[in-house]
């Protein structure tokens, strides 16, 4: 029974993805959308069934579906893993999924390729779940690049717009170097373990030296990186934004780009024992959380700065696991799923009943026309922003404790500069939406409309789960959450550290105190005096710009990685034609020029000699010239011929060599 | 001593000889419907009699079956022998299910000396057929020279390119001269019997059971190299490949792209019957760093391709070389990964050199800068160029991954350096690729476009579909493939374990003696 939940859970999706891919153009839009979200929604179902047989057992169960690649000393199955670690994601992803799935129905109502939306989305869910269930490290790369394929194609959904399809590229190629990387981390992995099965590789972790644990590790975190939208492989998340906006929630918000985490903390025992890498983590994941949000002070379309914010997002994911909080990393990636699920299906709300204006420069002043979709989207703010008791600020500061516990103050300090600029970014937001004077276009002004219930239900399940989904984990490293995860998210070794209540208290005063700076000074800026901002923006032009482009990386990347590989793939193509192919024709060339010259030279100098050797000669030019001259039908002859003379010339000298040579004996 | 299953029909000589028989009674044939359709039904027995034999060999053995042996020469031990083991009986099969589709292929799209053409498809298929059938040397030679004549005349006369006189003669005489060295390497192994038998023979079964000594197994080895590396082709030997696939006719560049001779001979004849020599660290730093330059170099090359099918033409360079690191990896996984691969190649290039076919039609050239956004007029198309294209830049869940996969984790187990340099081909493969789908497939609808593109029609839909179906399953449950191979590959693989098979001999050394004379 166990077992069945367990394999119908992607069959679900599965079924949807064959029925509306090979079937969806014979009957309506309807019935596509209600077997898209329904599928999800069964598969939420099972979910729930898996969860009480892992509340009652929590043990690690392997389910095989069957034998998939096997031979000599390797084999791999088909194979699932139940654990709490996978149960926790496969609630998040099944549950934020159905509710997007339904969000979707009727944002993409109308859709010429309504479709095909469906069937990529659905795609999306079976490899999403291949991912977080797979209970060996292949399984979890055909989810990991089965995302990755649906990210790309539904990122050129709107594939008559060139930005579409170049966002789309960047974002797939961008994630193979990180596939890259892992994949080297499973080479490393089966050379040393002869396994690539969870249970075997997990439970000898002990084998390994430091150094193979770390060049493991460092392979993996490549491919997290990549995955997850880190330094130095973020790039393509931003640009991803070209995709419809439930794909930005579902994929880039929710989902797919918390793969990477989900994977470290599933490795965490190989990290635990690599020093150097869980330093690179914690290093990398606060440096992206500052980075990130610097950028996202100053982007102008609404999605984009969700976009840098769920970047920054990520690197407090992996700050955590850096500083071995790896249950607060997964606590902080499922109350990320229910606020920027949130945020970014209001934005999409926003978008759609400004009839598609993504320029928070054209909104403002929509809080009375729009009041529903303002207010889910204030609570998606208050939680992100860190204002308690929403589920952000129990997450978020559980990391930030966490590392300021365990003496890791400099995580601590970029952390809690990117919690104010967190605070203060989508304040300015939601200042720049939904208050103010209405800087809307007259004739959009006059459609503003709010959405359909299909839209507003996710909406507010989604809002409430923002407000409530933080009490899981409390009180802080005591809560349900942190008890369920306990057995699979305990860092090897870690001592506990008894930390007196009026600590806790103190580092939850700073970050209630940072998240309220934040939004005083966005209050101040975009509400009391909104003139400061552009004021600020000319008085620092130079920091300004730069936040403003990016800090000009993509530019770096293509002047300095894509185009070098463009020039030399000119310069190899040259060689091939002019250089490779000339010498070979030379070679050519040059037999026939040469036989031309035996030829004359044994008709004028040597003509009355006509020895074997000129005569051989004549013959070799002959056949040259005839082969040149395109006269085929000497060809089957001349392979006949050849042949037999050969066969008979090499054995017969052979033979007569070597059985000189066996008479020795 | 290697096993060998006989069986009551003569399945083998058949699927050899019933596409040849087949084209001298379309030969006779005076309409164009009769010959099509008669080409279409011969293809299809052969097809089901190829898929009876995949049905009937037993896997999990490195046993030779359906052997049948004739006498053909008897004074120099050349006899008629065919048998398949795991090597070999996918490519009889993915030899078959090519030419269907190839005839399928043609249907209508070759309009100058129709019957002509599907003759020599059937003739081509003879010579595949017995290529990958034949266990004797001289036989598989016969075969592999046979094979020039129905191609040589396809590029020729139907090739699409104003060049294509120059590209078939260019082909013929280029891989002509490096079989000339590898009949050389096989009389070479026929004289070392000799001296060990008192008797010649060029049966690969009787040649495994006598030692050979390093000189003289490197000596063949590179001879037999130069046969097998230019027809591969090996990089830097391929400069025949682009012209012949690009100025070529589709059928011929997918026959070309899709079955890979030259590596199946080095794993048919080098590996087993030359396992010092491939051992060699210097053959295997030769061949690593061949294998390697082609991945890298094919890949780059590709990216900036504007033409399709020179682009798959680069591509298909690139994935040779990653069967050939497989190959030389010489344990388990790169052999196993390789022989996958090698079969992969004929559902996934040679499937995107069919688009590239169904473009060349509508559009009449395959230049991305000339063709953009065709997703709007050609949805199934676009469809069916991400799904093969996916399992060409091997996507888990196709076909591609589980070849790729295992080629790489076996050259990592053996020498991780290579491994790593390899893996940086998967970047590129996707690079070229969706940068081509990028241009040519999104973006807006390219105004200089015929105003009328047809998508697919049926014929062209079922082409997509066979092998969209062979993609997945190949990709998502492989084990009946695996199977079929696994217990020869182990085979191979024991065969070059050290001491196997080396030769305990202190005769002179056969390559001094060669030079002496």
């Amino acid at each position: 029974m166990f077992d069945l939940l367990v394999l119908l859970i992607p069959v679900f999706p599965l079924l949807a993805v064959l029925a509306n891919g090979l079937y969806g153009s014979r009957y309506s839009h309807e019935l596509a959308g209600r077997l898209a979200f329904g599928s999800v929604g069964l598969s939420f179902l099972c979910t729930l069934g898996v969860l009480a047989s892992v509340l009652a057992n929590p043990e690690p169960r392997v389910v095989i579906a069957y034998s998939w690649i096997f031979g000599g000393n390797l084999s791999i199955d088909l194979a699932f893993l139940i654990d709490p670690l996978t149960t926790i994601m496969l609630l998040v992803v099944t549950g934020v999924g159905f509710l997007i799935h339904v969000y979707s129905v009727g944002y993409m109502h109308g859709e010429e390729g309504f479709t095909r939306f469906f069937t990529y989305m659905n795609l999306f869910m079976v490899s999403m779940l291949l991912l977080v269930m797979g209970a060996n490290y292949v399984v979890l790369f055909i989810g990991w690049e089965g995302v990755g394929l649906c990210s790309y194609l539904l990122i050129g959904y709107y594939y008559e717009k060139i930005s579409a399809g170049k966002a789309a590229t960047k974002a797939f190629v961008v994630n193979r170097i990180g596939d890259a990387g892992f994949l080297l981390a499973v080479f490393l992995i089966f050379s040393h373990f002869g396994s690539l099965d969870y249970t075997t590789v997990l439970s000898q972790a002990s084998s390994l030296s430091t150094e193979m644990a770390t060049a493991i590790t460092i392979c993996l975190l490549i491919g997290a990186f990549g995955k997850s939208a880190q330094i130095p492989l973020y790039t393509w998340l931003p640009d991803a934004m070209e995709g419809p906006t439930p794909v930005s929630a579902l994929i880039h918000a929710a989902t797919m780009v918390t793969a990477g985490v989900y994977m470290v903390v599933r490795n965490h025992v190989l990290f635990d024992m690599a020093p150097i890498a869980l330093t690179t983590v914690g290093i990398i994941g606060g440096l992206t959380a500052l980075f990130a949000a610097t950028i996202g002070l100053v982007q102008n379309d609404i999605k984009r700065v969700l976009a840098y914010s769920t970047v920054s997002q990520l690197g407090y994911m992996f700050l955590a696991c850096g500083v071995g909080a790896y249950t607060a990393a997964i606590f902080h990636l499922v109350t990320h799923a229910f606020f920027k699920a949130l945020l970014f299906l209001s934005a999409g709300a926003v978008i759609h009943s400004l009839s598609g204006e993504q320029d928070i420069r054209k909104m403002g002043g929509l809080h009375n026309k729009i009041p529903t979709t303002h207010k889910v989207f204030l609570v998606g703010t208050l939680a992100i922003a860190g204002i308690p008791p929403l589920a952000g600020f129990w997450s978020k500061d559980e990391i930030m404790a966490h590392a300021f516990v365990h003496g890791y103050y400099h995580l601590y300090a970029l952390a809690a500069i990117g919690a104010f600029l967190t605070s203060f970014y989508m304040f300015r937001l939601t200042y720049l939406t939904f208050y103010g004077q209405s800087r809307v276009d007259p004739p959009v002004a006059k459609h503003i409309h709010e959405s359909p219930s299909m839209m507003m239900g996710p909406l507010l399940i989604l809002a409430g789960l923002a407000v409530v989904g933080g009490f899981l984990g409390v009180p802080p490293e005591h809560g349900w959450f942190q008890g369920f995860l306990h057995n699979v998210a305990t860092p090897l070794g870690s001592e506990t550290h008894e930390v007196g209540m009026s600590m806790l208290l103190g580092l939850m005063g700073v970050a209630v105190a940072i998240a309220i700076g934040g939004w005083g000074l966005a209050h101040y800026m975009y509400s009391i005096r909104p003139q400061i901002a552009n004021e600020w923006a000319e008085k620092f032009p130079r920091a300004y710009t730069t936040f403003l482009n990016k800090y000009y990386v993509d530019e770096a990347y293509d002047r300095f990685i894509v185009e070098p590989f463009k020039k030399l793939g000119m310069l190899w193509d040259w060689f091939d034609q002019h250089i490779l192919d000339r010498f070979v024709v030379g070679i050519g060339k040059g037999t026939d020029i040469s036989a031309e010259a035996i030829t004359w030279t044994e008709k004028h100098v040597i003509y009355a000699g006509l020895n074997v050797v000129g005569y051989g000669n004549h013959l070799l030019a002959w056949s040259w010239r005839k082969l040149q001259s395109g006269m085929v039908h000497h060809y089957a002859a001349i392979i006949v011929i050849g042949l037999a003379i050969m066969i008979h010339l090499v054995v017969l000298w052979f033979a007569g060599s070597s059985s000189v040579g066996s008479s020795m004996y | 001593m290697q096993e060998e299953l006989s069986f009551g029909f003569p399945i083998l000589s058949f699927l050899t000889f019933f596409p040849l028989l087949g084209a001298l009674v379309v030969w006779g044939m005076k309409d164009y419907e009769m010959v099509r359709k008669a080409t279409l039904g011969i293809a299809g027995v052969e097809m089901a009699v190829a898929a009876i034999m995949l049905m009937l060999f037993v896997p999990d053995t490195a046993a030779m079956q359906f052997a049948e042996k004739h006498e053909w020469i008897p004074f120099l031990g050349i006899s008629f022998h065919l048998a398949v083991d795991g090597v070999s009986v996918l490519f009889l099969g993915l030899t078959a299910f090519l030419t269907v589709l190839l005839v399928l292929y043609a249907w209508d799209s070759v309009t100058l000396r129709p019957k002509a053409f599907f003759m020599s498809i059937l003739a081509l298929e003879t010579t595949f057929m017995g290529i990958f059938a034949s266990i004797d040397l001289i036989v598989f030679f016969v075969f592999w020279e046979l094979m020039l004549i129905p191609s040589y005349f396809m590029i020729k006369l139907w090739g699409p390119g104003k060049d294509c006189h120059y590209a078939a003669l260019k082909y013929v005489l280029y891989t002509l001269m490096g079989s000339v060295f590898m009949l050389v390497g096989f009389c070479l192994l026929s004289l070392n019997y000799f001296e060990a038998k008192q008797v010649y023979s060029f049966d690969f079964i009787d040649l495994l059971s006598v030692p050979i000594s390093l000189g003289d197994q490197l000596l063949i080895f590179w001879l037999i190299f130069l046969g097998l590396a230019f027809k591969a082709p090996v990089f830097p030997f391929h400069s025949w490949f682009p012209d012949a696939l690009v100025q070529g006719p589709i059928p011929m560049s997918v026959m070309f792209a899709g079955i890979k001779m030259g590596t199946y001979g080095f794993l048919r004849f080098s590996l087993p019957l030359l396992p010092d020599a491939s051992r060699n660290e210097t053959v295997v730093a030769i061949l690593m760093t061949l294998g390697l330059a082609a991945i890298v170099y094919g890949a780059i090359v590709a990216i900036i391709q504007p033409d399709f099918r020179r682009l798959l033409v680069f591509s298909s360079i690139s994935h040779l070389g990653f069967v050939v690191i497989g190959l030389f990896a010489l344990n388990f996984q790169g052999i196993q990964g390789s022989l996958i691969t090698m079969i992969n190649l004929g559902f996934s290039t040679a499937g995107l050199f069919f688009l590239a076919g169904f473009m060349y039609e509508r559009l009449g050239h395959t230049d991305v800068r000339q063709c953009t956004g065709l997703a709007k007029k050609m949805p199934l198309l676009a469809t069916f160029l991400l799904i093969i294209g996916m399992a060409s830049i091997g996507l888990p869940g196709t076909n591609g991954f589980i070849g790729e996969f295992l080629i790489l984790l076996g050259v990592f187990q053996a020498w991780w350096v290579y491994g790593a340099i390899a893996v940086t081909g998967v970047i590129f493969a996707a690079a070229y690729f969706l940068w081509f789908y990028e241009r040519a497939i999104f973006g807006p609808l390219k105004e200089s476009l015929p105003a009328v593109i047809p998508d697919l029609n049926t014929r062209e839909w079922a082409i997509g579909v066979s092998l969209s179906v062979m993609i997945f399953w190949i990709g998502l449950y492989p084990s009946p493939f695996l199977r079929m191979v696994n217990g020869s590959v182990q085979a191979v693989v024991e065969r070059l374990e050290p001491g196997m098979a080396t030769a305990q001999n202190t005769r002179q050394d056969r390559s001094q003696e060669i030079f002496r004379n």
